[in-house]
């Protein structure tokens, strides 16, 4: 009895030092008193540094004129704009390609990826090979290889080349004629709205019916119809208000039109084929991980091949898919800082010049992480939301 | 009745016959390939259209057009450019690449003092092949030596300074040199610092696991760019007045910096798919935690993730080209940099000049995924279901 | 092998860490034993590094003339190319001693970037260069107006660019890139039809491109570029030596001390000159200034005086073939000027 009740009482608490809770206190403790000895000692040095040489500190600079101009203006934006404003620009410089990008990239890739799995020996092998190539050369090489070794060998403006619909090309971008939308026009914009409302609603309506009664409807005709009737009804029904800014030679350029530059195509392609090799990847891994039974059951119910891909394996390869996908367009929009390497004045870009303007350092380098981090999270946040909705087909 | 003779036994299998004409042969490995249905066909046609549409001009650019030794610009460049080139000739510079080949090696490495990177990249290669070979042996001494004796015998032999060596300051460092140093120092001490802030993120305290979160978080959902800018302008202000960094030990910090949130997350995945039953294991013997660990947890997890280790150092090698953003010049910035030589400038160049860094790259890099495939097969103890 | 990789980092850090013990600027140098000069990432004239990895140039020079007033040896100097992004952060943060970088004196670089200007070493001005063979009828910067226009970011020559199209209500395209080297490829490419810097800077350029002949610089200059090196704030001992080693270049050269002759001057009767050149009886115009008495000596030994610094690196010496103009001797109607030495 009494050497069992020693036994008990004796190890049961043990060394003070030895007990993992007050352990894990005490070395957290130290953790945070090297982490605030730390960062004390960061912002002293850069206080000190600061005043020590005289800087200004403090984001007010933002509210002041910025004095250069910007390539790329998607808005109002002058010389006379403030630091903030070109900012902003950048930012909206940045979100454009970025967003361009992603679409791009993920046709590109699903068509590769899917390719790869082809049953035609030639194109899985050129899809292979597309993948090999772009997957293992640094997305700045293939941003020069566009810049420097395609697009700065164009023709010069004088000889451009003509392409249809009056647009043309050359070593200054792509040029294609402006639409200039005349009275009445808004009426075409609504006609458009209502056109998707209509086809979505005629989506929806369109499977209730085939969930409760089976019967199919020609969803994707009848919704074609509407998006692109509509509008082209209403043209033609408020007298046609449309007319073309086409570009046209002058002294140094082509005026007139949208103009492209050659640094956002560089960029926007070099992104899109670059990220499409990784999306490829992970679209192969996607239907390769549905298992081959769901595909031989589709089959076997009667589904037809195009079907069998549509509803049985893409909505499955999905959920698969989209993890990665995630952060496949979470790089593709890191990488678009590559900009500042070929003059796209985009966030990155745009905020190294308004650091250099005002000797700021610190806060312009703030600024463009805060900004980045930001649509990381919201990115992250979308992709979580469409990642739930497509988790919750599994049954 | 009638009567069997039994006493035919067939002793042997059978010969195998042929397969029937319409399943072999190449006749019918391009039915099944590339003539399988109408569609196939249209594919086949477009996918040989494509082909036949780019691949001779490749060749043609890239070998038989091409000029491969030259003293300037005017073997590559046409008459009308003022070369000796008939007009309308279009071929790859590899001139270019042949005269600059120095350069985009090593950078502006003193030319006397050459033989010192040559030397280290020659000790590399002869301690990594065995080690990649798996039925060599010793790999015990093997590794030894290139993980812990090369670096130090590297950084004497590159850097200098000592053993009368003449010092040789990072700024005369370039081409593949830079790319190369900086990513297997890189490598060095991301991996180390991945391995802490996978533990941490899965510690069981609070302020280190969220600490952890942050950096990794925070680190993950920025460009390597801002983190370059960070660690060229901002990182001198956090300094004491007077003390300075040379700059590629920044673009090591920023590039290390950033490689070890990436790593961290692959090995945190590593250490999740170990069971409980390891862990509990390891409690049971009475093992602290960090020869839990150690002995324990980090060899299963780590051999599990070796692909994606091996994915991050491939990310790592192509985002090494970005120095070039803090006029740092690595293989590429080198490339880039020798554009500006008027004695080159051709239409040509820049296209050679890229295809050049581009093929280095992707050398490495496929080689790199390739090994990794390999060993993932060799390794595969049967954790995966 | 965690260890062992920490060791080395540290190792390496003490080997690449510059760590400074010492207050004062002059005081570190001498420590180090040389001087570290923040110079361009190559331009013509200016600092470039040539076929052998020297750097040449007017900018250049100047470091070499003040590592000759501190070690007496042109030689002790060593060179870190900076970005224009990179130049301000690398003084302010002490990796540089002197930025010597064709820089524009700007009085909020003065007041609000924490540095000290110390004179003008060539006084420039913004042009613009174009294409005369694919131009032909352009003779005048007022003819632009519609051109796209290459330019180096983060630079005067950006924002001068903005005010004077501006200020003649003329439209252009800016072409933007952060380092010189692109700006040179892209214009050379004809991806725009005008490049904007300063002057000198041009005539520079134009020599490194496919077809130097076809390219003109218009006439007009824009602004104001008056270019010189600068310290950091806080270093008065320091500031000064880089400030007087520059007027010793001017005085040298207005007293006709030349690289050939200043042995023979020494011992020249001219009262003036064997002050400049420490040959006085009982001098302290060296060591009050905190270098050795025949400072000035070293500097013209080293590098020459500013004239032939000039004329080797932009003017009829160099490829760049620059006339004084300007930067000529307040004596030969010029605005290089400096004060006594005494």
């Amino acid at each position: 009895m009494a050497s069992q009740e020693v036994i008990r009482e004796e190890p049961s608490r043990g060394s003070f030092i030895n007990d993992p809770k007050v352990r894990g206190i005490f070395f957290q403790a130290v953790v945070v008193i090297l982490l605030v000895a730390g960062v004390w000692w960061i912002v002293h040095n850069v206080i000190e540094n600061l005043q020590r040489l005289h800087i200004a500190s403090g984001f007010g600079f933002l509210k002041n004129r910025a004095g250069f101009d910007i390539p790329v203006r998607p808005i109002a934006y002058t010389s006379d704009s403030t630091y903030g404003d070109a900012i902003i620009v950048g930012l909206i410089n940045t979100l454009i390609v970025a967003g361009a990008g992603i679409i791009t990239a993920t046709i590109i890739g699903f068509v590769v990826g899917i390719g790869r799995l082809s049953r035609n020996w030639l194109i899985r092998k050129i899809c292979t090979v597309y993948v090999e190539v772009f997957r293992n050369i640094p997305p700045l090489l293939v941003i020069f290889f566009w810049y420097s070794g395609v697009l700065a060998v164009l023709p010069a403006p004088r000889d451009s080349f003509n392409l249809p619909f009056g647009s043309f090309l050359n070593q200054r971008g792509f040029y294609f004629p402006r639409a200039i939308w005349g009275e009445g026009s808004w009426l075409i914009f609504v006609a458009l709205l209502v056109g998707i409302a209509m086809a979505w609603f005629v989506a929806r309506t369109a499977r209730q019916r085939q969930m409760a009664t089976g019967q199919q409807f020609p969803v994707l005709w009848t919704s074609l119809a509407l998006i692109v009737g509509l509008p082209l009804l209403a043209y033609a029904l408020s007298g046609f208000p449309l007319s073309f800014d086409f570009p046209k030679q002058s002294t140094f350029n082509l005026t007139g039109g949208f103009q492209i530059g050659p640094e956002f195509l560089s960029l926007y392609l070099a992104l899109s084929f670059y990220t499409a090799s990784f999306i490829a990847e992970i679209v192969r891994a996607g239907i390769l991980g549905v298992s081959k039974g769901q595909t031989e059951a589709a089959g076997a119910l009667g589904l037809r091949p195009g079907s069998i891909l549509r509803l049985v394996v893409v909505p499955q390869a999905m959920r698969i898919v989209i993890p990665p996908l995630t952060s496949q367009y979470l790089n593709l929009t890191k990488n678009s800082s590559l900009a500042i390497a070929i003059g796209y004045p985009d966030l990155t870009a745009i905020a190294g010049t308004v650091l250099n303007q005002t000797g700021q350092a610190v806060e312009g380098v703030l600024i463009m992480m805060v900004v980045y981090l930001i649509i990381s999270l919201v990115t992250s946040a979308v992709m979580n939301v469409v990642n739930a909705r497509m988790a919750l087909v599994e049954r | 009745m009638q009567e069997h003779d039994t006493s035919w036994v067939r002793t042997e299998m059978a010969l195998a016959q042929q397969a029937p004409a319409g399943v072999r042969g190449p006749l019918a490995w391009v039915r099944k390939n590339l003539v399988g249905s109408v569609g196939d066909v249209i594919l086949t046609v477009l996918a040989i259209a494509l082909v036949v549409m780019i691949v001779p001009p490749i060749i043609n650019w890239a070998f038989i057009s091409a000029q491969w030794v030259g003293p300037d610009r005017t073997v590559c460049a046409t008459a009308a450019q003022g070369g000796i080139q008939p007009d309308g000739w279009s071929g790859a510079c590899w001139a270019f690449v042949n005269a600059k080949f120095g350069q985009l090696m090593l950078g502006r490495y003193p030319i006397e003092e050459r033989w010192r990177p040559i030397l280290v990249a020659i000790l590399f290669v002869v301690l990594l092949v065995p080690l990649l070979i798996p039925r060599v042996p010793r790999k015990g001494l093997n590794a030894i030596l290139l993980f812990l004796v090369l670096p130090i015998v590297a950084f004497v032999l590159l850097v200098g300074g000592m053993f009368g060596l003449p010092h040789v300051e990072t700024q005369l460092w370039g081409g593949l040199l830079v790319t190369l140093s900086l990513s297997f120092v890189g490598i060095a001490v991301s991996l180390p610092m991945g391995i802490v802030l996978a533990l941490g993120r899965r510690s069981k305290m609070p302020i280190v696991k969220t600490l952890c979160v942050i950096f990794i978080e925070f680190v993950r959902g920025i460009p390597l760019i801002t983190v370059l800018f960070f660690a060229s302008v901002m990182l001198p202000l956090f300094l004491p007045a007077g003390v300075s960094f040379d700059k590629y030990l920044r673009a090591l910090i920023g590039v290390s910096l950033f490689a070890a949130a990436y790593m961290a997350e692959v090995i945190r995945g590593g250490l999740q798919a170990i069971p409980k039953g390891q862990y509990e294991g390891a409690d049971s013997l009475g093992l602290g935690y960090w020869q839990k660990m150690t002995l324990i947890v980090l060899p299963q997890a780590l051999k599990l993730v070796i692909p994606g280790i091996v994915n991050t150092f491939i990310g790592m090698f192509k985002d090494t080209s970005l120095v070039i953003i803090i006029s740092m010049f690595d293989l590429l910035g080198v490339v880039k940099q020798n554009f500006a030589d008027a004695n080159w400038a051709t239409p040509q160049t820049a296209r050679s000049g890229l295809i050049f860094a581009a093929f280095v790259f992707w050398l490495f890099c496929f080689g790199m995924s390739r090994y990794s495939m390999y060993t993932e097969r060799r390794l595969d103890t049967g954790h995966k279901r | 092998m965690k260890h062992i990789a920490i060791g080395i980092l540290g190792a390496a850090a003490l080997g690449w860490m510059a760590s400074a013990a010492s207050a004062t600027t002059l005081g570190d140098v001498k420590a180090k034993g040389f001087i570290q000069c923040g110079v361009s990432t190559g331009l013509a004239g200016f600092s470039a590094p040539d076929d052998k990895g020297d750097w040449k140039g007017i900018d250049a020079d100047f470091c070499r003339a003040v590592a000759a007033a501190v070690f007496g040896d042109g030689t002790k100097v060593k060179f870190t190319p900076l970005s224009a992004k990179e130049r301000f952060t690398a003084l302010q943060s002490g990796e540089i001693d002197i930025l010597s970088r064709n820089t524009t004196w700007t009085i909020n670089r003065d007041t609000a970037l924490g540095l000290n200007f110390i004179g003008v070493t060539y006084y420039d001005g913004q042009g613009f260069m174009i294409n005369a063979k694919k131009l032909p009828g352009v003779n005048s910067a007022l003819q632009l107006s519609g051109a796209a226009v290459c330019v180096q970011s983060g630079t005067t020559t950006e924002l001068n660019l903005a005010d004077y199209f501006k200020a003649n209500k003329m439209e252009y395209n800016p072409v933007v890139f952060e380092k010189l080297e692109e700006v040179n490829a892209a214009y050379d490419a004809g991806r725009c039809d005008v490049y904007t810097t300063d002057q000198s800077g041009l005539y520079g350029i134009r020599l490194t491109l496919s077809a130097p002949a076809d390219h003109v610089v218009l006439p007009e200059i824009i602004s104001k570029e008056p270019l010189g090196p600068a310290v950091r704030q806080g270093d008065d001992q320091w500031y000064h030596i880089v400030k007087w080693t520059y007027f010793a270049l001017l005085q040298a050269e207005e007293l006709g001390i030349t690289q050939a002759n200043v042995e023979e001057l020494k011992t020249s009767d001219n009262p003036e000159i064997k002050r400049v050149l420490g040959q006085e009886a009982e001098t302290k115009i060296g060591t009050d200034l905190g270098v050795s008495n025949d400072w000035v000596v070293n500097i013209v030994k080293a590098v020459g005086n500013y004239g032939e610094m000039f004329e080797r690196n932009v003017g009829t010496g160099s490829p760049l073939k620059i006339a004084r103009g300007i930067n000529a001797l307040w004596t030969k109607g010029g605005l290089q000027y400096a004060p006594p030495i005494r």
